[in-house]
């Protein structure tokens, strides 16, 4: 039997009718971007993270939302760990241990150091792991890898700018009203952040590799914290040795910060050239080194 | 010149081991040391660096132009270097060889809903999302109805989206992406998430974005939205581009190149994940009669216990379309696998009630957050019913499903 239904056929096609395209856009005026593969030692693209600033504006946003959404006790953690530190370092180094503390009450000059520190841990961690932790994103989507540890290193800022309100009511508290030094606080601030962000630029390119980074960096604030003066005053290192001391650059801003909130003999000036110095050091070496690494991201990680 | 994207021998080498996962800093530090330690003799670099890891070209000299406006197609099977070209021209991963032109802002879809946070709104998730696939604050603000609109979520917009169900959170994902303004766009494999419904208005909402003169380049199995949206296809094997030209032609120099090289068994084990193996897949008897009973099988090796949420093998037609799922989940418990007791499961058919033709079985399995699709495990060949009296239609216009019917007649015996 020969089927007549052969016709069906001509229904079946299923091109679809295309309009023929009607360009919009000339050619001549868009962007030309080349794709290749790059070579040697180039710095990471800077300028970009400016034009991807509202995406970094987004990541911020994002983390600090998450964050307080699903802790119980939300903004109050940012006040509770230096508090708790700080209260905890008063018994211990200041009671006990009766450490020297430049003839200020001990707590307050706890807390003026552990104000910058923690900053320094938490955005050192943050910006360590962030990578790491975005690797879906990053294996799925093309924006400047550099976002990812700049972000981490700003959410610290947001737990600062809380954890500093507690600091203006201690002052009160102790009746120790600030000096001019007092509007340097932005200086020692970036000082901090930027040697957060100089070793987190190393650590999350090296984690994307080696996974043990995740677990090094705790260790490595833990010791790092007894290299700063904050349970204890820079004075109790000997005169010689502060010169290479400063190159910690937490030093320069424990320092700083304590003499612009709490005054102080004279500005902390060697000190702050060293660790200043310190920082640009690393910092550029951080970013030659992520750029380095990061074409490779997405296929390592 | 009006070129959009220009090609020129690009290429892409991986390495397998790094391919495999990242390293401990312990193997690179012992790799030093054995190294240097040279005198420790036969024991150097057993499984160190120092030897050359296997290297594979996952794209190769591959040089091609797209003009402004153009939809074009790439099709290939897994593993032919479909996604890596993409991944390329999406600047995600950097060529090993070779450069690329490509004049305006390109937008990837390479996969729906990356960045999306289940603790956020929808509302949230959209500005997010939207930055991240490189839209403005603004231009978010001002779509973001329709978006909304698109996605069909406007009730939950104020919802964490960790409450969506699967459905919504892919409308959702697409609705951004779709939103998306670039002046090229890459889309690999988003076809494939949605309803019927939603999937015709992701191909119409295509189809405006190249009529707008911008360029789209499409990745799909669907071959069937392939010839639908694209003009051109670029059709890739092992790395290469083997075909470039009109749709019509590639699909069928794809279908007669696959008719020849699809296995109808695995012929060797599948990685899903690092834990997680396909050992055995496959339908026997392999070909089967249309109309017959067929049994179809799997077996799956973990290193860890694993729980299956979903479980399900799928069955596409040579054009991509989607003919049924097979779904193996059971009411009494999710099943498992572990190591030494693998997984083994039967789905037994009385009937297989398919039209003669070539069909592809892929998979879609899920343990927890992990999930992965399998697209074109092995082919099914269905052949014409043996016992048929009659001269059947051909195949081809006989759609897909042969019923199983009995015929009776109302008016006495035919004659």
């Amino acid at each position: 039997m020969k089927s007549n239904l052969d016709e069906l056929e001509s229904a079946l096609p299923i091109q679809a009718t295309r309009s023929a395209p009607e360009p919009v856009r000339t050619a001549a005026s868009l962007p030309i971007a080349v794709i290749a593969p790059s070579r040697g030692w180039s710095p990471a693209h800077v300028a970009e993270v400016w034009v991807y600033r509202e995406l970094l504006y987004f990541f911020v946003w994002r983390e600090l939302k998450v964050r307080y959404k699903q802790t119980a006790l939300g903004v109050a953690w940012a006040l509770i760990q230096p508090i708790l530190t700080m209260i905890v370092f008063s018994v211990i180094f200041g009671r006990l241990a009766q450490l020297p503390s430049n003839g200020l009450p001990y707590p307050i000059f706890a807390y003026c150091a552990l104000l910058p520190w923690q900053l320094f841990a938490f955005a050192l961690n943050e910006s360590s792991n962030s990578v790491v932790v975005h690797q879906r994103l990053l294996t799925k989507v093309y924006f400047p890898r550099l976002l990812l540890p700049i972000a981490g290193v700003c959410v610290g800022l947001a737990d600062f700018a809380i954890s500093f309100v507690v600091l203006i009511g201690l002052m009160w508290f102790y009746g120790i009203s600030p000096t001019m030094g007092i509007w340097t606080i932005p200086l020692w601030t970036a000082l901090a952040v930027m040697t957060a962000l100089s070793i987190g630029l190393w650590l999350s390119a090296l984690n994307v590799r080696y996974r043990d980074v995740r677990y090094a960096v705790p260790f490595l604030a833990q010791l790092w914290l007894y290299a700063t003066p904050v349970a204890y005053a820079a004075s109790l290192v000997p005169e010689r040795w502060r010169p290479l001391y400063a190159l910690n650059p937490m030093v320069g801003v424990v320092e700083g910060f304590r003499w612009a909130l709490l005054g102080g003999a004279a500005a902390p000036g060697l000190t702050t050239l060293v660790s200043a110095g310190a920082v640009c050091v690393l910092l550029i070496g951080g970013l030659v080194y992520f750029r380095r690494t990061e074409r490779t991201f997405a296929d390592v990680i | 010149m009006n070129t959009a994207i220009h090609a020129e021998g690009l290429g892409k080498l991986y390495t397998l081991g790094h391919q495999q996962g990242y390293g401990a800093l312990r193997d690179s530090l012992t790799a030093a040391l054995r190294s240097s330690r040279s005198w420790l003799g036969g024991r150097n670099g057993a499984n160190g660096r120092t030897r050359s890891a296997p290297t594979i070209w996952a794209l190769k000299d591959v040089s091609f132009d797209i003009e402004h406006g153009e939809i074009v197609g790439i099709i290939g099977r897994n593993g032919s270097g479909k996604s890596t070209l993409l991944k390329i021209l999406a600047r995600i991963t950097e060529p090993t060889t070779g450069r690329a032109l490509v004049a305006g802002q390109v937008g990837s879809l390479l996969e729906v809903g990356t960045g999306f946070h289940p603790e956020l709104t929808g509302r949230e998730n959209i500005y997010i999302n939207g930055a991240i696939l490189g839209m403005r604050r603004r231009e978010i603000a001002a779509k973001f109805d329709e978006i909304v609109a698109f996605a069909e979520v406007s009730r939950f917009i104020d919802t964490p989206v960790k409450h969506y169900s699967s459905g919504m959170q892919m409308r959702l994902a697409f609705a951004v992406a779709a939103h998306l303004d670039p002046a090229i766009l890459l889309v690999d494999e988003v076809l494939a998430v949605g309803d019927q419904a939603f999937q015709q208005k992701c191909i119409s909402k295509m189809s405006d974005v190249a009529r707008e003169g911008r360029t789209v380049l499409f990745v799909s199995h669907d071959l069937t939205s392939i010839q639908v949206l694209c003009s051109r296809a670029i059709r890739l094997a092992h790395g290469q581009v083997r075909g470039n030209g009109p749709v019509a032609e590639q699909v069928n120099a794809y279908l007669a190149e696959s008719r020849m090289i699809a296995p109808t068994d695995l012929d060797h084990p599948v990685e899903l994940t690092d834990d997680l193996r396909l050992v055995r897949f496959g339908v026997t008897p392999n070909p089967v009669p249309s109309g017959s009973a067929a049994t179809l099988f799997l077996e799956l090796e973990a290193t860890r216990r694993m729980r299956f949420d979903e479980m399900a093998p799928f069955i596409h037609d040579s054009l991509g379309r989607r003919v049924g799922v097979i779904d193996l989940r059971q009411p009494s418990g999710l099943h498992e696998a572990a190591p030494g007791r693998n997984l083994k499961l039967e789905a037994h058919f009385a009937s297989v009630p398919l039209v003669e033709g070539e069909y592809r079985i892929g998979a879609s399995i899920r343990s927890g957050a992990s999930h992965q699709i399998l697209w074109e495990l092995i082919t099914l060949d269905v052949t014409a019913k043996p016992d048929s009296e009659l001269v059947p239609y051909r195949a081809e216009i006989r759609g897909l499903v042969a019923f199983d019917y009995a015929i009776r007649s109302l008016n006495g015996e035919a004659r």
